[in-house]
């Protein structure tokens, strides 16, 4: 049971990484990944979400949709009750945790319309995964956003004391640099089978 | 047609609760906004440059609003209106803020210094100066390649000429390039003064002739001929105390090299 979770947990982390091998995020992939402080904050504010969007979507889809055959319409509750548990946790945040509302705070609403999360609750769904299990895959998964936007931060910071040719400056150079760390990451693919075998 | 209700009448549900979770949510966990704060924001310029000592506009209407501070005149790009309309609110002394203006203590243009070696690494005062302290002939001087223009966030400076030029109409005084250039060149002063030293070098008369043709050579003629006592010459170079400085401009007349400026206009 342990070393399952742990596999689920290496695998949504590294093999199955959603910003760098599902392309699901990336506009805070890209938008906030400048500076290190303001990536770690915005990884910090998706775990947390995810977690929670998993552990309230999850129990709405199997008690809910499931047992009136609505499952089609997966997509469409999930995105109200993601966009309102965001909105109800900033505003307890605000309420109880102001030193915490502050460090995540300005992250939270942009996390609202994030596909990552969103993509992570649906996914649970169709790999079959129990309660457990999601939660497990959800915070590997934030983990995994984590890694990439500072390992991502690292590589702008790279990018911006370098002297870039004019037509690439901005956008193309970190789109460039984005998938050669996406390819970089194409290196765990087989790792979880061999490692647990 | 019974799916299709039930399917509604579901999504109608979630919603609801969403909605009304959110609502009580609201009134439950409301946090009073103080509106003294909020005010005082409103009339700052946002424009967040840390001239007035807190971590940007937000900071600077948190102290006022908690009385950290009662200081109403410390915001430079707002210069007195600002001051008038916090003070308003606050209900204190407004004072008075002089505008500032940053002012590049360097004429170190192609015309007058020249290259000591050709420079091609990153196009960067900070990275040129770790490398033999700059391509320049003079060490003290302006390098140009704009690491004061890229932190100005109005557009005020323009590189020309081999150096940095600051356009004072433009320019806030909210000194974010006297932090940025290595060689602390720029200087913010008052905008109104009368005369200025151009130049940041400290060596010997000798040397700054050789490598440029107006820098201070440390001659002392400005501190004879000054009648109020406002400049004196420190390590070979002019220094100007405006508290003194009558504006008479006799130290621009006599200076040799040139370097001492009268104000234009």
């Amino acid at each position: 049971m342990f070393k399952h979770m742990i596999i689920i947990l290496m695998t949504s982390v590294l093999v199955n990484n959603y910003v760098l091998n599902k392309f699901l995020g990336i506009c805070p992939f890209l938008g906030v990944s400048k500076k290190l402080k303001q990536a770690a904050g915005m990884s910090l504010a998706v775990i947390f979400v995810q977690v929670m969007a998993t552990a309230a979507t999850w129990p709405i889809y199997t008690f809910l949709l499931v047992p009136y055959n609505l499952t089609y319409l997966e997509t469409i509750v999930f995105i109200l009750v993601i966009a309102a548990l965001v909105q109800f946790v900033e505003m307890t945040l605000k309420k109880f945790i102001p030193g915490l509302y502050k460090s995540l705070g300005v992250y939270l609403p942009l996390i609202t319309t994030n596909c990552a999360v969103l993509g992570v609750c649906l996914n649970n769904i169709s790999d079959g995964y129990g309660f457990g299990e999601s939660l497990v895959s959800a915070l590997g998964c934030g983990l995994g956003f984590m890694l990439a936007m500072v390992l991502f931060a690292g590589v702008r910071g790279r990018i911006e004391s370098s002297d870039v040719p004019k037509a690439f400056k901005g956008l193309p150079i970190t789109l460039v640099a984005a998938s050669i760390v996406s390819l970089s990451f194409y290196g765990f693919a087989g790792i979880i089978d061999n490692l647990f075998k | 047609m019974e799916k299709l209700l039930i399917a509604v009448a579901i999504l109608t549900a979630i919603g609801l609760l969403c909605a009304v979770l959110l609502v009580i949510a609201g009134k439950v966990m409301a946090v009073p906004v103080d509106e003294t704060f909020e005010k005082v924001r409103a009339c700052l310029p946002g424009a967040n440059c840390g001239a007035c000592g807190y971590a940007g506009c937000d900071g600077y209407a948190d102290a006022l609003a908690k009385g950290k501070t009662k200081d109403c005149a410390l915001c430079v790009p707002g210069a007195s209106k600002v001051a008038g309309e916090v003070a308003g609110i606050m209900g204190l002394e407004a004072g008075t803020v002089e505008k500032k203006v940053a002012f590049i203590t360097c004429r170190g243009t192609c015309e007058n210094t020249s290259d000591k070696f050709n420079y091609d690494g990153i196009h960067s005062c900070a990275a040129a100066e770790l490398f033999f302290a700059g391509p320049g002939q003079c060490t003290f001087g302006c390098m140009g390649f704009g690491d004061c223009a890229a932190v100005c966030d109005q557009n005020a400076i323009c590189i020309e000429n081999g150096m940095a030029h600051i356009n004072p109409a433009l320019c806030i005084g909210c000194g974010k390039c006297a932090k940025a250039c290595p060689n602390s060149l720029i200087d913010i002063i008052p905008a109104n003064v009368p005369v200025y030293v151009t130049c940041g070098n400290r060596e010997k008369g000798a040397m700054t002739r050789k490598r440029c043709k107006v820098g201070c050579i440390g001659c002392k003629k400005c501190e004879k001929v000054c009648e109020s006592g406002a400049i004196t010459v420190e390590n070979n170079l002019a220094k100007i105390d405006y508290t003194k400085c009558t504006g008479c401009g006799k130290c621009a007349e006599n200076c040799p090299s040139g370097c001492i400026l009268k104000r234009i206009g």
